[in-house]
């Protein structure tokens, strides 16, 4: 006797991700993956400000001309700025949605608390919460300058430099940055599991992999504003 | 011993529930949590109290029924089921706190009861393989690589007790589903279904209203049978493989 | 007139076993049953209590087929079944390593294994399916044991001269029942079963002399309802918790069958229930259950108990000329490996004698010392690691280091409601199948038979026999709650509940539960004398009537209640209980796991009374305290002649 089965009709690939949570956090590993991908460059952009400020300054101007002469002017950076947002975005989105689902789903709590059960959760949700705000403020500081008291548009090692002499640029780019290193140490591994790739003998170099990963890129990005305290940049 | 026990009373689905205090005494090293429990509710039943409520059955650590929260942790502090739990892992003197499973997918029953229906429509859902009876070929006719038999089984040891949903700071039953699809993916007799099975299980949960996962790593913590947490990442693998596939068709 | 005056009814002649040569009976049997034609079957509907191996294979095969199938069970999982728990594996006459196996020699080893006292026709069948079983399982996934060639491994088992025992670990229960639960979870889906958990079947509806329906109650919300059918299937399991200390699951429970019983099923054999010989003894009086721990132990393990009585010293302060290995000093020939219920018997005289160990003297030592020093400790931990695992969690002792401390504990009854062939029992249109039923072990089971029972009666032969049934038996009334039979049936599940209710007395169902279980234990147990059976009659009717002087069962019966269904289930074991002691005492021969200690040979064994009692006893039910009516049926040993066990 032949079985009605639910697998007769299946809906679109895209509804299929979207609608599942195993699919979007797909989606957040995805972005998350491109976000760190681009982390990593950037880290190294930061790295020339080590070479004073004519290297730093001139790395700022490659941003608007990379991939000429096929690229337009500020194609190229529009381009990456586009991808980056679509990440930011879908990753935000996705971790906006999940985590209320994962919030409805245990409506009720123990009264006796345990609390290292949602230690790695509080920390995705609140460290991403932290980022989300930090690239704003990043953006409106380095970028557009909004927010930057005295910001040479074309200048930025000088921008740079200001921002880290004031104690609350520091604060908030430091508190940003070990929040940035958590956030990769448990997201990296978590994409790669999310992804399929992890497995039990894998787990340890995934697990080193992602410390790894999320040490260097936090020591690069604070060792600015450390260096500029200290006097090595100025 | 002696122990001060604080226990989760509810009447009902839609009665509010609250701690409640007992004192119980005499009890023995030798008891188990549930052997501790009956004490406490024959001591109820002649006081005129009404006895607590909680599902037990094999008491041997394999149908999966116990489902207590003990100081916070599903089944207690070992790796074991709440059944196999023995009251030596206490103090005399101890105060301890005993809990239903909490996640929306299980709505409390009764005190200590919950209802896990859910895990049964997950496995409705395609944790099976279409073997009608009086159809299957002789036994040998497929060998199955010793290895990719005891990783069946390894996953097929799951007990269904809910103990990762009880202790995912999410709700979320990724553990108890890979387990079931790891189990029947990895076999030739699982492979025809391969697709529709990870697919249909995967939104059956989602359905239930369990959380997703973010691999905080607690459900294999408290997992009493070891399911390992890398099952999550080989059913997520298998989910994405099969959401290729269908979107190629 | 007393109970144990009961009178003799009409024997039982037709058990609807085919005739002619034992190995076409089967075929004979399907070939000439009536057929459901595909189309019809949609309308029929079979009711299942019960999701264990038998159940669950019965209600997914019945479902597959095209029938309505409505499906009970009191756990709030068809998957927590007690079926889990069997550890050791399920036995199949494939022969894979060519050692001589045939289904012929499963049939000729089950038959003497039940020392002669079930019917021949039926273990043949058992047989014969058994080779099905383990494709069947295979084809749903489940993951046996297996060789590096891919092949499936087997192990022997319970002192079987071949090799044909299949087996997962020592979880073979859990991943037959897993893929049993999973076939009904199928046919859930497809909507041909219609699943009731936390649904207990506390009365069978009787219409015109044939079983139409069940009364069952809602665990979550006390609600008493009815359910209707063509055929009802009791797939309840065993009734060893009469015992209250046993291996069953907690919960298991006699009230199915026993209400079926009241309704007019014959009961046979009730007194043959099987003590395994290595359980982890109970450690105080809080003890609620025992664990069982794998009859191999026993291959390795050596017994013994202090020679002087009342030994208190430590084992390891014990010197080897003061201890007694009293099983290879009584039977030197099989030693520790003789069968199980002279092993449990054995331990059982020398801890009455004053020798056992533990906690209440109840216990002997499985010491392991030897064979740590002849193997080496990780040849052991190799063999028996996660049994000496679970002895360490249960106990908090290493028996690496302290020898092991077994007791006898029920395990399995043997007996159950009369079925015949077509495992129809006496109640037309009611059928019974595994456990619940009394056909294919006889007097003992063996090792690994039990799983093979339950998957046979539920895969192949229930669904192979009820059609003839239905067809034989289209019901063109349709029955309904508000027919007298059903209502009446209603009123009486009602008022017991309120009765039970309503004494409000000053003790707890589980205090009833271990009294009646201890007096079993006493007079009913391991070996049984007319004297004690007698005592034991006389002391039921006695806990009985306190029973319902005395219950306390708090709270409602409209709501979730355990103490409520602890003690209806408690009602029926007090009934139950004397019918098993009743039967213990007409049967005074020894056989399998009952002995009758009036009746041994010269050297203590077991003396069984072929001419007086190579009969099942099928008991009809007359009222609550008076005498049943016996019917006996005649069992016929066409290819497996009698012959009595030796072991010394």
């Amino acid at each position: 006797m032949a079985l009605a089965t639910r697998t007769d009709r299946r809906p679109s690939i895209t509804r299929t991700f979207w609608g599942s949570t195993v699919g979007k956090k797909t989606v957040m590993a995805a972005t998350g993956l491109v976000m760190i991908a681009y982390l990593a460059v950037h880290a190294l952009g930061n790295a020339k400000i080590y070479f004073g400020a004519g290297d730093f300054n001139d790395y700022g101007h490659w941003l608007r001309v990379m991939g000429a002469p096929v690229l337009h002017r500020e194609w190229g950076l529009w381009i990456a700025r586009v991808v980056l947002s679509a990440s930011v975005i879908l990753h935000g989105v996705s971790a906006y949605q999940l985590s209320r689902r994962d919030i409805k789903a245990r409506s009720t709590q123990y009264v006796h608390k345990r609390p290292r059960a949602s230690y790695a959760t509080r920390t995705m949700r609140w460290g991403g919460i932290i980022l989300g705000l930090f690239i704003v403020w990043h953006i409106l500081d380095l970028t557009t300058g909004t927010v930057h008291p005295g910001f040479q548009e074309g200048h930025p090692y000088q921008n740079v430099v200001d921002t880290f002499s004031t104690w609350y640029g520091n604060v908030i780019y430091i508190v940003a940055m070990l929040a940035l290193g958590m956030h990769i140490r448990h997201g990296f591994w978590s994409a790669a599991q999310t992804l399929g790739v992890g497995n039990a003998t894998r787990d340890r170099v995934l697990k080193t992999v992602a410390n790894v990963l999320a040490l260097l890129l936090t020591a690069t990005f604070i060792s600015v504003p450390v260096g500029v305290m200290t006097g090595v940049v100025s | 011993m002696k122990l001060t026990l604080r226990v989760w009373r509810q009447k009902n689905a839609d009665a509010p529930g609250a701690m409640a205090t007992y004192e119980v005494d005499g009890i023995s090293q030798d008891m188990s949590f549930l052997e501790m429990l009956d004490t406490l509710n024959e001591k109820l039943i002649v006081e005129g109290d009404e006895p607590v409520a909680f599902d037990h059955d094999c008491r041997e650590g394999i149908c999966g029924a116990c489902s207590l929260v003990i100081n916070g942790d599903p089944h207690g502090p070992e790796r074991t089921t709440t059944c196999q739990l023995h009251m030596r892992t206490f103090e005399d003197g101890d105060t301890i706190d005993i809990e239903p499973w909490r996640a929306t997918a299980f709505p409390v029953i009764r005190d200590l009861v919950v209802d896990r229906s859910a895990f049964d429509r997950i496995i409705q859902s395609g944790g099976y393989v279409s073997a009608p009876t009086g159809s299957a070929p002789e036994a040998h006719a497929t060998p199955v690589p010793k290895a990719d038999a005891d990783y069946a089984f390894e996953h097929a040891e799951c007990i269904g007790c809910g103990a990762c949903v009880a202790a995912c700071p999410n709700g979320s039953a990724m553990l108890f589903t890979s387990a079931k699809i790891n189990h029947l993916n990895v076999l030739p007799q699982g492979a025809p279904e391969r697709e529709s099975r990870v697919l249909d299980m995967v939104a059956t949960m989602d359905e239930e209203g369990f959380g997703g996962c973010t691999l905080t790593g607690e459900c294999a913590t408290a997992c009493p049978k070891g399911i390992p947490l890398p099952s999550i990442a080989a059913m997520n693998k298998e989910w994405l493989r099969a959401a290729r596939r269908a979107g190629r068709r | 007139m007393s109970y144990s005056e009961y009178t003799t009814g009409e024997a039982v002649t037709d058990t609807k076993a085919p005739e002619g040569p034992i190995a076409e009976r089967w075929d004979r049997r399907r070939f000439e049953a009536k057929l459901v034609n595909p189309a019809n079957r949609r309308k029929h509907t079979v009711i299942v209590v019960g999701t264990g191996l038998a159940g669950g294979a019965a209600g997914a095969t019945l479902g597959e087929q095209g029938y309505h199938v409505v499906q009970f069970c009191y756990q709030d999982s068809p998957r927590r079944a007690h079926s889990i728990a069997a550890q050791g594996g399920i036995n199949a006459a494939k022969n894979y390593r060519n050692d001589g196996d045939s289904i012929h020699r499963l049939f000729y080893d089950t038959v003497k294994g039940g020392d002669f006292r079930a019917r021949e026709s039926n273990v043949h069948r058992l047989a014969q399916v058994s080779v099905e079983i383990i494709d069947q399982c295979v084809a749903q996934g489940v993951p046996f044991a297996r060789e590096y060639g891919g092949l499936l491994d087997t192990r022997s088992f319970g002192g079987v001269q071949v090799s044909r025992t299949f087996y997962a670990r020592g979880q073979t229960g859990q991943q037959l029942l897993l893929g049993a639960y999973q076939a009904l979870s199928r046919q859930v889906a497809a909507g041909n079963v219609e699943l009731h958990p936390r649904t207990e079947m506390l009365d069978l509806i009787v219409v015109d002399g044939k079983a139409r329906g069940i009364v069952a109650r809602d665990l979550i919300t006390g609600r008493v309802e009815t359910y209707f059918a063509d055929a009802v299937v009791l797939a309840s399991g065993g009734y060893g918790n009469v015992f209250y200390l046993s291996t069953n699951a907690k919960n298991s429970n006699a009230t199915a069958a026993w209400r079926a019983h009241r309704r007019g099923a014959y009961f046979a054999n009730p007194c043959f229930t099987q003590i395994h010989p290595t359980c982890i003894p109970r450690s105080g009086d809080h003890q609620s259950k025992l664990t069982l721990m794998s009859e191999s132990l026993r291959n390795d393990g050596r017994i013994w108990v202090p020679k002087a009585k009342g030994d208190d010293r430590p084992p390891a302060q014990i010197p080897e000329d003061e201890r007694d290995y009293y099983l290879e000093r009584i039977y030197p020939s099989f030693g520790n490996l003789v069968p199980r219920d002279i092993a449990s018997r054995a331990a059982k005289n020398v801890c009455d004698e004053g020798h056992g160990v533990g906690p209440g003297g109840q216990g002997v030592y499985l010491d392991f010392a030897d064979a740590i020093k002849r193997m080496g400790r990780k040849a052991v931990e190799a063999k028996y690691g996660n049994l000496f695992d679970m002895y360490a969690r249960i106990t908090a002792e290493n028996p690496y280091e302290v020898p092991m401390r077994i007791y006898p504990a029920i395990h399995y009854t043997m007996g159950g409601l009369w079925v015949d062939y077509d495992l129809q029992t006496s109640i037309p249109g009611l059928f019974a199948v595994g456990e619940a039923n009394f056909s294919d072990h006889g007097a003992n089971r063996l090792g690994a038979s039990a799983l093979m029972q339950g998957l046979a009666d539920g895969y192949f032969v229930l669904p192979s026999t009820i059609n003839d049934y239905l067809a034989r038996n289209p019901h063109h009334d349709e029955v309904d709650a508000t027919h007298p039979e059903a209502a009446a049936v209603v009123t009486e599940t009602r008022e017991r509940l309120e009765r039970l209710l309503a004494v409000d007395g000053d003790r707890t169902p589980d205090s009833f539960h271990k009294e009646i279980g201890e007096l079993m234990w006493e007079y009913c147990g391991m070996a049984r004398t007319e004297e004690g059976l007698r005592k034991a009659l006389d002391r039921i009717p006695q806990i009985r009537e306190e029973f319902w002087r005395r219950i306390k069962v708090p709270g409602t019966g409209e709501e979730f209640n355990q103490s409520l269904e602890k003690a209806n289930r408690v009602v029926d074991y007090l009934e139950l209980a004397e019918l098993m002691c009743l039967d213990a005492l007409h049967r005074s021969e020894s056989c399998g796991g009952h002995f009758r200690e009036e009746s041994q040979t010269p050297d203590g064994e077991a003396a069984r009374k072929d001419d007086e009692f190579a009969y099942a006893a099928a008991w009809e039910f007359t009222g609550t305290g008076t005498a049943p009516v016996l019917h006996k049926e005649d069992l016929v040993f066409e290819y497996v002649h009698p012959t009595q066990r030796s072991y010394a």
